[in-house]
């Protein structure tokens, strides 16, 4: 692959891992049906009543995606690891941080994007009204992304470490904490009229600082572990 | 007149180095302590609106300072060793953590006891307390992280990373936290409320503050001894210690 | 001075469980962790490979 442009090589990375996310689409059902899972438990745990739903609501759908896209992210690497993929990419001669990066857009759009647009369907079961779908939509789309990233870290950390799921969450989940408070903010705020700009404005924030630092992070973690 | 720090850089020439530095910060933790403790009991005088209790302040302030120092040390070294690759650096970063953990779990602790009588609960999600909770997350994902990898070069890289990502992730939780919690709160109760703190409570936070400092040093260094000694463990500089010693 | 007998220091105005529970703690952790560090150095000495190379 030494004779390919740095543009090609991207695409054929990212191309490839959303081939195979094709491939393994019952993985992908199972992320959303567990986000849907876990959403709708809380009702049936908190109660029903409709003011206290619409409270939790937004809450509890970040949490839920939060959750969701944390299980998704042992698939990440995993394959490419067990079948020497990530060696190849670490020996290859483009930087490793842009190949990391086209991976976790591809593990985003096969993973984050389906939780995004399923969202509005279980904000219904929560009774929130069309302006909160709306902002809850938008900051889905802004904050899962920044979770790829901050989780693409997790999941190259933990390669083929002993009990790597559960040690995935406990490094994963603190740093979670500002894009769940912003997210769901941004739906309370909208609710609570007073505007969801400046939430979306910090999540976007955060997506920036997270475009900078994660991939490289990323590609330490990658050498690290296949060093 | 150049001085070789690298020589003091190798485990072997820094493992005598340590165990003689021990007792003089444990001295000094002692005795900053005992001093400490008397400001706090006999000079600080009572709080006109918190009576006795505020006198958690003396050891809940200093052990939040040093929960939070000890992280960005402990990431300063772990960041050194992943650049220079130099061992001890590392080994010093894993020697920090779970005193620094210890220091992050009295400061929750502290600060619960405090908000019982103050508050009327046992916890409040305040900014503070919430990002101390987190910080003691980022420390127990640090050493399970660590403890989960055989390799001991492996675990001190990739503890590395997550080290230097926590780090810059701590300012950023605190202020989403304290943003958050203004929204949902109004304004949040603060710990320190009064309005010119006395000069005795100041002195006697600061001077508890250094003696966990130096706590925290010794007990650094009496645990870099161990993880030294089990590392190197099939050298021969350890050996002959064995045999020394035996 | 703030105290006029033991009793009173002790009782720390009402609040001594609280008072007590957080300078207690505290101490227990430091003692607590100095033992386990003595203990694991210990262990980590003992635990080296007996070196019979150059013994008789």
């Amino acid at each position: 692959m030494n004779d390919l442009s740095l543009t090609a090589a991207l695409w054929t990375v990212g191309s490839r891992d959303l081939l195979a996310a094709m491939r393994h689409r019952a993985d992908l059902l199972t992320t959303l049906i567990f986000f849907a899972l876990v959403a709708s438990l809380f009702p049936l745990g908190v109660g029903s009543e409709t003011a206290l739903l619409r409270l939790m609501g937004p809450g509890v759908v970040w949490v839920a995606a939060l959750l969701a896209s944390m299980l998704a992210l042992t698939r990440l690497f995993a394959s490419d690891y067990g079948d020497g993929t990530l060696e190849q990419l670490a020996l290859s001669p483009h930087p490793l941080t842009l190949l990391v990066l086209a991976k976790i857009g591809a593990h985003w759009l096969a993973s984050g994007l389906p939780l995004v647009i399923i969202a509005p369907l279980l904000g219904l079961q929560f009774d929130l009204n069309a302006d909160a779908q709306l902002v809850l939509l938008a900051s889905l789309l802004l904050g899962t992304p920044t979770l790829s990233l901050i989780g693409a870290v997790g999941a190259a950390l933990t390669l083929g470490v002993r009990g790597g799921g559960a040690l995935l969450s406990l490094l994963v989940l603190p740093l979670y904490v500002p894009v769940l408070i912003f997210g769901a903010g941004a739906v309370e705020a909208s609710a609570a009229g007073l505007g969801a700009g400046a939430h979306l404005s910090l999540l976007g924030a955060l997506l920036l600082v997270a475009l900078v630092f994660a991939p490289w992070a990323t590609a330490v973690s990658v050498r690290i572990a296949v060093e | 007149m150049t001085i070789n720090w690298f020589r003091y850089s190798s485990p072997a020439s820094f493992y005598p180095i340590a165990g003689r530095l021990i007792p003089w910060f444990f001295s000094a933790a002692a005795l900053l302590m005992l001093a400490g403790l008397y400001i706090s009991f006999f000079v600080a005088p009572t709080d006109a609106q918190q009576g006795e209790a505020y006198r958690i302040i003396f050891i809940h302030v200093p052990a939040a300072w040093m929960s939070m120092f000890i992280y960005i040390v402990m990431a300063a070294w772990a960041g050194i060793g992943l650049a220079f690759n130099t061992r001890l650096s590392s080994m010093v970063a894993s020697a920090l953590a779970p005193t620094g953990a210890m220091m992050t779990f009295i400061a929750l602790w502290t600060g619960s006891l405090w908000g019982k009588p103050m508050w009327g609960t046992w916890w409040v999600w305040d900014a503070r307390l919430t990002s101390e909770l987190i910080l003691l997350f980022l420390y127990f994902g640090f050493m399970s992280l660590q403890a989960a990898i055989d390799d001991p070069r492996r675990a001190d890289k990739a503890g590395a990373v997550i080290a230097l990502v926590g780090v810059i992730n701590v300012p950023i939780i605190y202020f989403s936290v304290k943003w958050w919690n203004t929204l949902h709160q109004g304004a949040s109760v603060s710990l320190m409320q009064s309005p010119t703190m006395a000069k005795p409570m100041l002195i006697g936070m600061l001077v508890m503050a250094l003696a966990f400092w130096m706590y925290s040093i010794a007990a650094m260094l009496m645990r870099l001894r161990a993880i030294i000694i089990e590392r190197e463990r099939n050298s021969d500089w350890v050996k002959a210690l064995k045999e020394r010693q035996s | 001075m703030n105290w006029g007998s033991a009793g009173e220091f002790f009782a720390m105005g009402g609040y001594a469980a609280f008072v007590w529970g957080s300078f207690g703690v505290t101490a227990a952790c430091i003692v607590v962790e100095i033992i386990v560090l003595k203990a694991r150095h210990r262990a980590a000495v003992r635990a080296l490979p007996a070196n019979s190379a150059g013994q008789p």
